[in-house]
């Protein structure tokens, strides 16, 4: 099946029957950083992710929102491939993932991996470079540059050659963000980049994440402080096992879609509070 | 003492020498692959893996036999020892992904079911006119004695192919040990990496049967990667280190094994092995029991030091014996308790720090550096002479510590 025809099917499932807005789906989906279509992925019989349909916009801030278990890393993984999916289809600037994977770059949740192993800030850096140099490729020269620049830019670059397991959690973070950066990549997905970091550290990811934008890449994470969502994001992606909502924080973020993506999970007066503390700040 | 020297120098007869190269060969091999199986922490299935292979020998025998053929052959013997074990392979995999049973419970099934086969297969074959002298039992343990130049080339082409491949794949193979997802995400099949390294531990495991018997091929493949964790922070030195620590080990096992009539060179391999592991437990320099041992030891020194520097200067008494011990070895106090004048000026320069670090900490709210303020570090190597002169500045002069 090529390209053409899968939009165009998807497309027609989606909206059938209204013309334009078939068109407009078939121009996001081909235009989009990522956009999935019907994307079910289930651990055993029970699914973590139901038919969901997503578009993330470029230039832009995206926080996936939603209560524990509500399959925001799930998405993000079913998105790269990591989980293999039950049905639907991921576009990646309109391409099928694999023709456009090396346009993405991802960033892990920190806790999934172990610190004690045998290797240095620097080496994790160069992780991010493993495609570009293949099997043999030196990391000298502009490889090395590029991966110093990176660290630089989260301000790691005095720790270059530490065992990452010296580092402090959000010192961790830093370097698989970094690591992230490495690649060059035109969309960013993030998995609770801020989680169990320090005020600093989060104040320095933001920043970094802004720049990205600024630069008009994509980012996506996965995000669960809901309070800082308004500060930090332009766009929010609502989710439990199926999309809640889906738009700009203004449009997408308030009472009655939080009730509906938490359910009895968030008392109703902490829902007013995030949201009015949101736009006023 | 002589015989031991014969053998490590390979005078010890061409027998001893051809099991000596294999052995150094295999100990080398073993202690490269391992690392990546370690890593991945998948060592225990390298001991299914090793148990697997019986059955395969059992039935490659059978089978060369009702060929007409001799049924000792070592490579036919190999080849049915590898499929078995890659059968017992797949099968813990399947276990894992397709029931709810963790992978120990998948190992322990594996291991078992496939070496009582195994056992019954032997058994059996001791009931055939030519199975009695088979000595397919030397599987077990491993058996060197009459060992042939062919064998010895077959460990050596097995050997080379397994190096060959983890040298290949460094890469993904360390990507994939440490962070799977990520691996994922820039594209690599992780499953056919992990298939990969596994095809080279059977590799390993294979062509150790002869040497050190299935039974202690795991200790092998574990004890020099972890011997090796103790001495480095890098992957790719790791490999290296422990394939230079499992070929040392083969190399004098098979020696010291040459050097006396009772002695089994496959179990004598892993006891090396084993000593080399315990040294690097004891003696690594930054990992090492003696290491820590000493840190902690400095730390201690440092915190009551600085304690009782403090109460010199505060014109305390001190109590503690091992603070006074330790300022009087320092000649910081005299015998009857009272500062000298050296002690005098230490007490003061670590009450001065105190109050300068009190003033970097309102001057400097950045994290990054005062976070370092345990009381222990100095101020010197957190901060640039400049910045403490202007501490001092706004602390105004140094008061004299009386006493």
């Amino acid at each position: 099946m090529t390209n053409g025809d899968t939009s165009n099917v998807l497309a027609a499932r989606i909206a059938p029957g209204g013309g334009t807005v078939q068109e407009d789906n078939a121009a996001e989906l081909a235009r989009a950083p990522l956009a999935v279509r019907g994307l079910t992925v289930s651990y055993g019989e029970k699914p973590a992710v139901f038919s969901v349909d997503a578009t993330f916009a470029d230039k832009a801030m995206t926080a996936i929102v939603g209560p524990n278990g509500a399959g925001k890393s799930t998405l993000l993984k079913a998105c790269l491939g990591i989980v293999p999916r039950v049905a639907g289809e991921v576009r990646v600037f309109g391409q099928p993932l694999e023709a456009a994977r090396h346009r993405i770059a991802y960033v892990p949740q920190r806790a999934s991996v172990d610190w004690d192993f045998p290797t240095t800030v620097l080496d994790v850096v160069r992780m991010g470079l493993y495609r570009e140099a293949g099997l043999f490729g030196r990391f000298t020269g502009r490889l090395d540059t590029r991966a110093r620049k990176c660290l630089e830019r989260v301000g790691m670059a005095d720790f270059a050659t530490r065992q990452i397991g010296q580092l402090s959690g959000g010192q961790q973070q830093r370097v698989f963000l970094a690591r992230a950066l490495a690649q060059e990549a035109d969309l960013y997905l993030l998995d609770e980049p801020f989680a169990g970091v320090d005020a600093a550290t989060e104040r320095a990811i933001v920043d970094v994440l802004k720049l990205l934008k600024a630069e008009g890449k994509a980012v996506v994470a996965v995000h669960h402080d809901l309070a800082t969502v308004a500060d930090y994001f332009d766009r929010v992606f609502l989710i439990n096992v199926r999309r809640i909502a889906e738009g700009t924080v203004a449009e997408a973020f308030n009472a009655e879609t939080l009730a509906a993506a938490y359910g009895g999970r968030l008392a109703a007066t902490h829902v007013d509070e995030l949201v009015l503390a949101g736009p006023l700040t | 003492m002589s015989a031991f020297l014969d053998a490590v120098l390979l005078q010890a007869g061409y027998n001893a020498a051809l099991v000596a190269l294999g052995a150094t060969l295999l100990g080398f091999a073993a202690g490269a692959v391992g690392t990546f199986l370690y890593l991945r922490k998948r060592a225990l299935v390298s001991d299914a893996l090793a148990h697997a292979t019986l059955p395969g020998v059992g039935l490659a025998f059978i089978a060369m036999v009702a060929l007409g053929g001799d049924g000792r052959s070592l490579p036919g013997l190999l080849l049915g020892s590898a499929l078995t074990a890659a059968v017992g392979l797949v099968l813990i995999q399947w276990i894992v992904s397709r029931t709810r049973l963790a992978e120990d419970a998948a190992i322990g099934a594996v291991l078992g079911v496939f070496f009582g086969l195994g056992i019954v297969l032997l058994t059996v074959i001791q009931t055939f006119g030519a199975g009695r002298q088979a000595g397919l039992e030397s599987f077990l343990l491993g058996s060197t004695a009459g060992m042939l130049r062919a064998e010895a080339l077959v460990i050596a082409a097995g050997g080379t192919l397994a190096v060959l491949a983890i040298w290949l794949l460094r890469r993904p193979m360390t990507l994939v040990a440490f962070d799977p997802g990520y691996a994922a995400a820039l594209g690599y099949r992780v499953s056919w990496i992990d298939f990969a390294m596994m095809g080279a531990v059977l590799a390993v495991t294979v062509i150790g049967l002869k040497v050190v018997g299935l039974v202690l091929i795991v200790a092998l493949l574990v004890i020099p990667p972890v011997a090796a964790r103790f001495w480095t922070e890098r992957v790719h030195l790791m490999v290296w280190i422990a394939a230079l620590i499992g070929g040392a080990s083969g190399y004098l096992g098979a020696a010291i094994s040459a050097s006396a009539p009772a002695l089994p060179t496959g179990p004598i391999i892993v006891l090396v092995a084993a000593a080399s592991f315990t040294v690097s437990l004891i003696l690594a320099p930054a990992r090492g029991l003696a290491a820590a041992v000493r840190r902690q030891n400095q730390f201690q020194r440092r915190v009551h030091r600085r304690q009782g520097l403090l109460a010199i200067a505060r014109s305390e008494p001190i109590r503690e014996r091992y603070t006074l011990k330790l300022l009087q070895r320092e000649s910081l106090i005299r015998p009857d308790g009272m500062p000298t004048d050296n002690g005098k000026a230490a007490a003061a320069k670590v009450s001065r720090d105190e109050r300068r670090w009190e003033v970097a900490r309102r001057m400097h709210q950045d994290a990054g550096l005062t976070g370092r303020y345990d009381g222990l570090t100095p101020i010197e190597d957190v901060f640039a002479p400049d910045e403490i002169r202007e501490f001092d500045r706004r602390l105004g002069p140094p008061a004299p510590v009386r006493g």
